[in-house]
């Protein structure tokens, strides 16, 4: 018998003409920080919100703990944990009245001040709702999805919009989450938090997972090559440069060119030297390890962010 | 039940920081008793608690727009989908807004009876049980009702158009704005079908003829089963999410909801009684002033003949 917490086998929904999920399964053990990653519109959400409760599959079966999302009832909900991508609370609740009500819902006694503390909200217990920052209402979601001590907590793009600097905080915060053995499913469209934060990564394209695995399994696809990304001043051919020294695929994107080459001083040489004899000129060049942004494109021919 | 009055404390709450609330629940009501009364009732007397009975139908019809407008609010912004993952139903959702409501509009009511007793010298205050079970009633009733509203408009403004046609109806027609017996006899015919009548006549027959409680079994009944089918209603047809589409079968829920009215106003309508008494209780309010003690050929304002 699986040991997995959650377990997703072939979801499928539609939204009228448009197919959402076309058969999504994937599974989450104890304590694991998991991810979906995929660019928007990919079924990320749709995903996690039926995961949650908030929407019914067309088929499929999905499960939280051993219990149905749909006919869980109070039980399921006491189970789970959320941070929804669009939700709000009145512009007229107090910070410190929005977690001593949710706790009261779940038949608790908040630890308020704890949780004030733990989120860095002390200083605005008392400030209402609607007078929060984008960051601090966030920290303020994610304490709310904690404040019934779930076992497993839903994150759907946690840090989407926020700056680089709040961004790092919620990072700490799911990091904690980690620390306590907390089992995590968050989506993002973000690379560096899905390689930062997640034990295990589904990418998700077209409402289907197209790759799964740890961060580090996922970019052994592209393992021994380093990633070059150049800009030339005037089109060429995919062929052309793929057929560089050292190179083992050439993708066009966004006007753009991305090498995977296993010998990299040699393509550049090579490169350069096509350029010249092609009255091409370079404008930009950058190289790195690939990422998981670069099995994307591998998998897809885009970028996560199109 | 807990839950209920866990999220009824918490609507209080809210509501005691919006101005909206001492707006719409006290000042613009004493505004119109103050002005139904100048214009009415300038010599005090009886003719104060029949502009009371107006007033005090108004402020409780009042539950009608606040509530759903909040909803709409609530569910448009995402508010709801918030507390839907917390271990709540729908039904626990929409009596705290009830209850939150009901206990608000309270102080109201006691502060317009207040200044109509002591302020505008009104002679007398009526069975003040029969007022008070009767406000509350009419609350519950029009809250439900304006659930139910905010549970089939789709959007903030198609909510506003709804309300406006359904407040008009009932500010027009059931006897708050233009006494009943005003209208004319067709008119009257279908105020009987509006469950603002029988809060407006029940209020009246309360205040200025002191008619206990057990005698008004019929307004009792109509709002009270009002109420409930409109609760049942808007617990089918309520809806988390802002992109849910209401249900097909809303339409024919909502038809469900007037059921009792249209029983009712088929009953009253054959029976005629109702409108009698409310002749009578206009006729004898106005007949008791002094100016038309000396001039008893004057009809009641407007009265027809």
């Amino acid at each position: 018998m699986s040991d997995a917490i959650v377990q997703v086998r072939d979801l499928t929904k539609s939204y009228g003409d448009v197919v959402a999920l076309r058969g999504v399964s994937f599974e989450i053990t104890q304590g694991e920080i998991f991810g979906l990653l995929g660019p928007n519109g990919a079924g990320k959400t749709t995903t996690i919100e039926i995961l949650e409760g908030m929407r019914l599959a067309d088929g499929g079966t999905a499960t939280v703990c051993g219990l149905n999302p749909q006919s869980g009832g109070a039980e399921f909900k006491r189970t789970i944990g959320a941070v929804l991508q669009s939700t709000s609370l009145p512009d007229k609740m107090r910070v410190a009245e929005a977690l001593s009500l949710f706790a009261q819902l779940y038949g608790r006694r908040a630890d308020t001040g704890g949780l004030l503390g733990r989120f860095g909200l002390e200083e605005k217990r008392h400030a209402f709702y609607g007078k929060l920052s984008g960051g601090q209402k966030q920290r303020l979601a994610i304490a709310l999805a904690l404040v019934n001590e779930p076992q497993v907590v839903f994150l759907d793009e946690p840090t989407a919009g926020l700056d680089p600097q709040v961004r790092r905080e919620i990072y700490d915060i799911i990091e904690e989450l980690r620390r306590d053995r907390k089992t995590v499913l968050l989506t993002t469209h973000y690379i560096e938090e899905a390689e930062r934060l997640c034990d295990r990564v589904a990418i998700v394209d077209h409402g289907q997972v197209i790759a799964h695995g740890t961060p580090r399994e996922l970019k052994q696809r592209s393992a021994g090559t380093t990633r070059i990304e150049v800009s030339l001043a005037h089109a060429a051919a995919d062929g052309d440069l793929r057929a560089l020294e050292g190179v083992t695929d050439c993708r066009a994107v966004d006007s753009r060119y991305v090498l995977h080459s296993t010998r990299p001083p040699q393509t550049i040489v090579a490169l350069v030297k096509h350029l010249e004899s092609s009255q091409n000129e370079l404008q930009s060049l950058e190289m790195a390890a690939p990422s998981l942004e670069d099995v994307f494109i591998e998998l897809t021919g885009r970028r996560l962010r199109e | 039940m807990n839950h209920a009055w866990t999220l009824t404390l918490f609507r209080l709450r809210l509501a005691m920081r919006n101005r909206a609330f001492l707006i719409f629940g006290i000042i613009i009501p004493l505004a119109f008793l103050f002005l139904f009364s100048a214009v009415f009732a300038s010599k005090g007397g009886p003719a104060v608690a029949y502009v009371l009975a107006s007033v005090l139908a108004m402020s409780v019809m009042g539950s009608f727009w606040g509530l759903s407008q909040q909803l709409v609010i609530f569910r448009e912004q995402g508010i709801l989908r918030r507390f839907r993952l917390a271990p709540l139903d729908a039904g626990t959702m929409l009596a705290s807004g009830i209850f939150s409501n009901l206990i608000l509009m309270v102080p109201g009511i006691a502060v317009e009876i207040a200044v109509a007793r002591w302020v505008l010298h009104m002679d007398r205050v009526g069975n003040l049980l029969s007022v008070f079970v009767l406000s509350g009633l009419g609350a519950v009733t029009f809250a439900a009702l304006g659930l139910v509203v905010a549970s089939v408009a789709n959007s903030m403004m198609e909510t506003q158009v709804i309300n406006q046609i359904l407040w008009l109806g009932f500010l027009l027609l059931s006897g708050v704005a233009i006494p009943l017996p005003s209208l004319p006899a067709w008119l009257q015919q279908v105020a009987l079908f509006l469950p603002a009548t029988y809060l407006v006549t029940g209020l009246q027959r309360a205040l200025i003829e002191y008619v206990p409680l057990q005698r008004l079994g019929g307004e009792v009944a109509s709002l009270g089963g009002c109420a409930i089918l409109a609760f049942f209603v808007c617990r089918q047809i309520f809806r988390w999410e802002p992109e849910e589409k209401v249900p097909r079968q809303a339409k024919l829920w909502v038809a469900a909801a007037l059921i009792p009215f249209l029983l009712l106003g088929a009953w009253e309508s054959s029976r005629g009684g109702r409108l009698g008494e409310a002749r009578t209780i206009l006729r004898s309010t106005f007949a008791e002033r002094p100016a038309q003690q000396r001039d008893a050929a004057a009809p009641p304002p407007g009265e027809k003949r």
